[in-house]
């Protein structure tokens, strides 16, 4: 175990190697991984030191009071929130050394292939099929809503390798090379006009068998490790008090005084209220987490903050009057990463829409929450016992 | 940092709580309970207070309390309000105590916290912290006028009476007229006081007494309004797994699976409300807006938790011996008392600088 005393004295001795202010930014971000001040809970070798995942914070504010460059996590998400646990869990040794550092360090950036047209909730369903030659894997299918795919390295992608048994056993995990012949990504537009995701045409593309995570068959187990650490890291942010979109309205509110009503004026302080509710759940989960007793309601966080931003962000259109019936920018765009606070009320309006849908809908966590923590049975189903190739479709 | 979670003391401290009301406090006897004249359970009273010393939660211990904090009376309420509890607590150990740990009256104060006396502060049990409130007239001694809504008054040794001078008095209970009144939530009853030259004490100034009290009163009434609430939707998981409909289990259908998964999430975030107001009220740190909070929410969530389990258990869920009655006449006048989520969120409009039109 190492103590926060030892990070503190190791992050020092980073800095006095590696002064920020004379160092390249990757330069720094490669020596702070090798030094597994990365990531303090991964483990030495892979960017940590087998420390609490507790202590990053030590770690973090020796380094911000130094001014060294951050490896600008929001930039890949996906591969940090996603891919990273599941690589750290299913990896072998090889996959481990090659993907974790670039993947930290933000030179290569990663995506998930899971969604398909007919798979979305019931991702299990999925279509796109792998045939084994040899020591490849030939992938043949779509995918959908890819956030992220036009700037992507790698992709961790699911598909079929054995259409005769039923549908969550006959699917292999793998890593996808972006770059490949045969994988072509065209941008999806949104109804905020422009284009985080895309559709992603798999046709003929070669996957080495060394590049499968976790055995043949095995890929809904794998998958599942990426899905919880999703729903971790959409719902598990801290905030200070009116650190979200409330605000943003409340801020509205106190310099525009000519635009309240009272109906707006309830409605803020209801959803004020939530907000700082919210906040304070997800911070009680954040101390639990760090006492190392991590509590279920983070399974249902997710849940409240996309039901938050969707009401306070309507309320923000609403309350800007003639202003809310104008947008700022139609133009179609391929962002890097989603952007709140750059836009304008009607964009989050929009893109807020999104937040009951991505990660998993709010019918498919409800049941999640129903069944796993509540312990409720699940429905009836018929899918179960039935090859995938026998599905009706 | 506010700290939400609970210690092992609180966890001790909770299973101690939750088997004495097993042993002392179970639903049925409840019911009967609040048919007969005594509604309030003197046994259960005695058991938390003699035996525990939980009336002095709140006292520091050279006052003859047990020096303990807000976070220990906010565990001890939410296991009172998991039992629909009729004892005294809330009103006794934490509002006419809080009022008096304003004033000058230590032997009063040791009274009740050794649980030997229960005192009620004699102001209405809707009115919210820092909001007016009625009071009696003070000629020259003694206190004449009537006041009404005052909860546990017909259980009171003591009560604690603001009248007109600006004075906060102790008038022994026997002095007044309590008249208990029909009350909607059975489990804590209100009375009619009427005071007719009932001689009186000066203790110290109402104001502040009476706001210290309600401020503490509303703040840990929502750590009663979590036990209840959590109390509905266990016992409602419960009923819903073994009650079978259709050839399945009733909880097994996903419309109402959602409505549960959403009543945990309300549940789930009360709970950090809760916590975090009586955490604020141990600390004194951001008292009001935590305080504030936690009743702009609680009230709803408290009551909607009620009213699903009374829906979701059907038609026995509209019966008398089924307990469902007790929790959604508990939870309603929860909503109202010390200030509904209304007035709560008037009270957060100031504080936090979003002011009305």
């Amino acid at each position: 175990m190492t103590s926060a005393e030892e990070l503190r004295r190791r992050t020092r001795e980073l800095l006095a190697a590696h002064p920020p202010a004379s160092t390249d930014r990757l330069d720094f971000l490669r020596a702070r991984f090798d030094a597994g001040l990365a990531w303090v809970h991964y483990p030495e070798g892979l960017g940590g030191l087998d420390a609490p995942r507790s202590q990053q914070a030590v770690v973090d504010a020796e380094l911000e009071a130094a001014g060294a460059p951050d490896n600008d996590s929001r930039r890949n998400g996906i591969g940090l929130g996603m891919a990273a646990p599941t690589i750290l869990k299913y990896g072998t040794e090889e996959q481990k050394q090659r993907f974790l550092r670039p993947l930290w360090i933000g030179e290569e950036v990663w995506c998930q292939l899971f969604s398909e047209p007919g798979a979305g909730s019931d991702l299990a369903a999925l279509g796109t099929r792998a045939v084994r030659e040899g020591d490849e894997w030939v992938v043949n299918g779509q995918k959908v809503w890819t956030s992220g795919a036009h700037n992507s390295r790698w992709a961790i992608l699911i598909a079929r390798t054995d259409p005769d048994v039923p549908k969550h056993r006959g699917i292999t995990y793998f890593v996808c090379d972006m770059t490949d012949p045969g994988v072509e990504v065209r941008p999806l537009r949104q109804v905020t006009g422009e284009a985080e995701f895309n559709e992603v045409f798999l046709t003929d593309v070669r996957i080495p068998d060394a590049r499968r995570l976790g055995e043949v068959g095995d890929g809904w187990r794998v998958a599942q490790t990426t899905l919880n650490n999703e729903r971790v890291a959409i719902g598990g942010m801290r905030l200070p008090r009116e650190g979200g979109m409330i605000g943003l309205v409340s801020k509205t509110w106190r310099e525009r005084p000519e635009l309240r009503t009272h109906d707006l004026h309830q409605r803020l302080l209801k959803l004020w209220v939530e907000a700082e509710v919210a906040r304070l759940t997800s911070e009680r989960l954040r101390q639990q987490l760090v006492v190392g007793q991590p509590g279920p309601e983070g399974a249902g966080m997710k849940l409240a903050f996309a039901r938050l931003n969707q009401e306070i962000s309507g309320l923000d259109v609403e309350l800007l009057g003639e202003e809310g019936l104008l947008y700022d920018d139609w133009t179609m765009r391929r962002p890097e990463l989603v952007d709140f606070t750059g836009r304008e009320a009607g964009y989050r309006y929009l893109r807020s829409k999104g937040n009951s849908i991505e990660g998993g809908t709010t019918e498919v966590l409800l049941n999640i929450v129903a069944e796993r923590v509540l312990g409720l049975p699940a429905e009836p189903r018929t899918d179960k016992d039935v090859a995938w190739k026998d599905l009706a479709r | 940092m506010t700290d939400l979670l609970y210690s092992e003391e609180e966890e001790a401290l909770r299973a101690a709580v939750r088997d004495l009301l097993a042993d002392h406090c179970d639903a049925p006897g409840v019911i009967a309970r609040t048919e007969s004249d005594t509604p309030h359970h003197r046994e259960a009273w005695k058991a938390l207070a003699d035996g525990m010393g939980l009336a002095g939660l709140l006292v520091p211990e050279d006052k003859g309390g047990q020096g303990a904090t807000h976070r220990e009376a906010a565990v001890v309420l939410e296991e009172l309000g998991r039992a629909v509890a009729p004892v005294a607590y809330l009103t006794s150990a934490v509002v006419a105590t809080e009022a008096l740990l304003a004033c000058d009256a230590d032997d009063l104060l040791a009274d009740l916290a050794s649980g030997r006396r229960i005192g009620a502060l004699a102001v209405a049990l809707n009115v919210a912290p820092g909001t007016a409130y009625k009071v009696v007239r003070h000629e020259d001694g003694p206190l004449r006028g009537e006041l009404t809504g005052i909860a546990d008054a017909a259980v009171a040794d003591v009560l604690l009476v603001p009248a007109d001078d600006g004075g906060l008095y102790a008038v022994d209970a026997t002095a007044a007229t309590v008249t208990p009144q029909v009350s909607l939530d059975l489990t804590r009853p209100l009375a009619t006081v009427t005071l007719d030259g009932a001689p009186a004490r000066l203790l110290g100034d109402a104001e502040p007494a009476v706001r210290r009290a309600l401020t503490a009163g509303a703040g840990l009434l929502a750590s009663e309004q979590f036990g209840l609430a959590d109390w509905a939707l266990t016992e409602t998981v419960r009923y819903l797994k073994e009650r079978k409909q259709f050839n399945r289990p009733v909880g097994g259908f996903q419309a109402l699976k959602h409505r549960l998964a959403q009543l945990w999430l309300e549940v789930v975030n009360l709970r950090a409300a809760a916590r975090n107001a009586a955490d604020a009220l141990a600390t004194g740190e951001d008292v009001e807006v935590a305080v504030t909070v936690a009743q702009a929410f609680a009230g709803p969530v408290a009551v909607h938790a009620a009213e699903e389990a009374l829906q979701l258990h059907g038609g026995i869920g509209m019966t008398w011996e089924h307990p469902a009655h007790l929790y959604l006449k508990r939870a309603k006048a929860d909503s109202i008392a010390y200030g509904t989520a209304g007035a709560h969120r008037e009270a957060l409009a100031g504080l936090v600088d979003l002011q009305a039109p």
